[in-house]
């Protein structure tokens, strides 16, 4: 288990966290606010895959639940003419959480490339549908409102910071809300799975009941990281749950590692400023730039950049 | 004779043409120790997974205290207090010893287990730690898997089975690939542990000094069948125990 150098109180860590961010925010320029706030926005859907990974599964379709918060918060704005962002992430939650309490309990009995198949599969499945549906935009998405803030309807650097500020406080609550769920009993019973299902099932525990529940965890994670995407943007397409969107899901994962949720957010960013400097620099082959960086960090740092994050385990006693 | 805690009837299991287990019946009464012996292949593992529920058996039944457990998984085997412990022992690598007891411990507390209640809370550390004490092995509690040697391994895997109080505890080779010198005291710590509890214990053993000193009744597996069924000295004298396992006699 990763003991983080972070405070061990989750409140304290999250309150600081908050602290930091909002100051961070008033410094930012608006290209970088964005920024930040698309990084956020995945690294959310990344939590997810990193809940997954934590227990040994690798999820190629956390696009479906990005794409399904999306299109809840787009088509509740489009069809009820409100886009109060407080609404549409509580719809993304229920829309992304029911779907999963449904194939949640299915998935959880298939382990290595069956999983990530399935889960790729259910996301390209939505692809295709939300492809052909016309009533929802068909390959063109659905264009969303500005967000508004419990009537507050900011406008220009406003919208954009206030934003920012909602997104910052829904990745410290859903950090401290997983965080607090790693280091529970179920978080250490859903670490140990990844080494020895055998063992787990023999000591008396359901190990399909812990990995339908985290992949419950990681489809609401996809779904906030949808709706605060969507609002960013203004636009939903059915590009949001392409299997090409899931895989950065992976990458943003692997990048970060499981030993740290800050990692997870931290180095979103960090993909976000190489991909956005990549394609400023190098238009044609932006691609490979951050393929190297991948290649970089997994050299460097096998267990993700979380490693950085954690404190290494005590010294062993001499015996 | 007191009530037997374990009742097997006429259990058979194939696996193609291999036959592992052919009309295997016993009764095993509460609170004793008995031991498993055969050659390999003899179908003496086979046995113990068809008691916790790995290995369903094609016919027969197996009841556990009057409940028949033939077709439960091994969680549910689990739960009603039949543990086991592995040939090779069941850990989890990458966590250290006092996580792998703790990971025993957050299942089988009263309480289910938590989502909010932190898994390293003081009190539950100092339980893993106690139970580590008990097979005094507390020492290592901060080493990883890798880094431990056979027979605390062996008792690390025994210490985590016996969490959530069990009624009966099939130990599957508990001094296999331990040292030789080590093999007694790591029994004698094991029979006090468990004897402490209350446990009835069958364990599967290769090395007959220690079924002789540790097990008051030997079943003799021999080609899926238990070919003798009595106390260490008449089975280990049995001229077809000593033909087909031991090997004393041609």
């Amino acid at each position: 288990m990763t003991e983080f150098i972070f405070p061990r109180s989750t409140p304290l860590a999250c309150a600081l966290a908050l602290v930091v961010l909002v100051v961070i925010g008033f410094t930012l320029p608006d290209w970088a606010m964005f920024l930040a706030t698309m990084a956020f926005s995945k690294g959310m859907v990344a939590l997810g895959v990193v809940c997954l990974m934590r227990s040994g599964l690798v999820s190629f379709g956390q696009g479906l639940y990005y794409c399904i918060g999306a299109y809840a918060s787009g088509l509740m704005a489009s069809w009820l003419g409100t886009s109060d962002i407080f609404l549409m992430s509580l719809l993304g939650i229920i829309a992304s959480g029911i779907v999963a309490v449904i194939f949640g309990p299915l998935l959880a009995t298939y382990r290595g490339i069956f999983f990530a198949m399935l889960t790729l599969s259910l996301s390209m499945i939505l692809y295709g549908t939300l492809s052909k549906m016309s009533v929802l935009g068909g390959t063109d998405g659905l264009n969303i409102s500005a967000p508004t803030f419990l009537g507050y309807h900011p406008e220009g650097r406003a919208l954009g910071l206030s934003l920012y500020m909602f997104t910052c406080a829904v990745i410290v609550i859903y950090g401290g809300i997983v965080r607090t769920l790693f280091n529970s009993e179920h978080g250490l019973i859903s670490l140990a799975i990844r080494d020895n299902e055998l063992r787990i099932e023999y000591l008396g525990a359901s190990v399909r009941t812990e990995i339908a529940v985290t992949y419950i965890v990681a489809a609401i994670a996809g779904g906030i990281g949808g709706v605060i995407s969507g609002a960013a943007i203004g636009h939903v397409d059915p590009e949001y749950a392409y299997w090409t969107t899931s895989g950065e899901f992976v990458f943003l994962a692997i990048l970060s590692g499981y030993l740290s949720i800050p990692a997870v957010f931290l180095g979103s960013v960090a993909l976000e400023i190489v991909r956005s400097f990549s394609n400023l620099y190098f238009p044609n082959t932006w691609q490979m730039s951050l393929g190297i960086f991948l290649l970089i960090v997994i050299l460097l740092f096998p267990k993700g950049l979380g490693a950085l994050l954690s404190r290494p385990k005590k010294p062993e006693k001499k015996q | 004779m007191s009530t037997p805690i374990l009742t097997i009837e006429n259990l058979n299991k194939s696996f193609g043409a291999v036959t592992a287990a052919r009309e295997v019946s016993v009764v095993v009464p509460d609170g004793v120790v008995w031991s498993m012996i055969g050659s390999n292949g003899a179908g003496k593992t086979t046995f113990v997974n068809m008691v916790t529920g790995y290995i369903k058996p094609d016919t027969g039944r197996i009841l556990f205290d009057g409940t028949d457990i033939t077709k439960m998984s091994p969680r549910q085997v689990t739960r009603l207090g039949i543990r086991r412990s592995f040939q090779i022992p069941q850990l989890f690598a990458e966590l250290t010893m006092l996580e792998n007891m703790l990971v025993s411990l957050s299942i089988n507390r009263k309480d289910k287990p938590s989502y909010k209640r932190s898994a390293r809370k003081p009190g539950h550390v100092d339980e893993a730690m106690d139970t580590l004490k008990r097979f005094r092995i507390e020492d290592y509690h901060d080493r990883l898997m890798s880094e431990l040697p056979a027979g605390v391994r062996k008792l690390l895997d025994i210490a985590m089975a016996m969490s959530g109080k069990p009624r009966v505890m099939l130990l599957d080779e508990p001094t296999s690939g331990v040292a030789a010198e080590e093999k007694f005291p790591l029994m004698d710590l094991v029979m006090e542990v468990l004897s402490a509890s209350n446990v009835t214990v069958m364990f599967v053993e290769h090395d007959m000094d220690i079924v002789t000193r540790y097990s008051e009744r030997v079943l003799a597996f021999y080609d899926g069948e238990i070919i003798a069924n009595d106390a260490p000295d008449q089975v280990l004298s049995d001229k077809i125990v000593q033909r087909y396992i031991t090997g004393t006699t041609k």
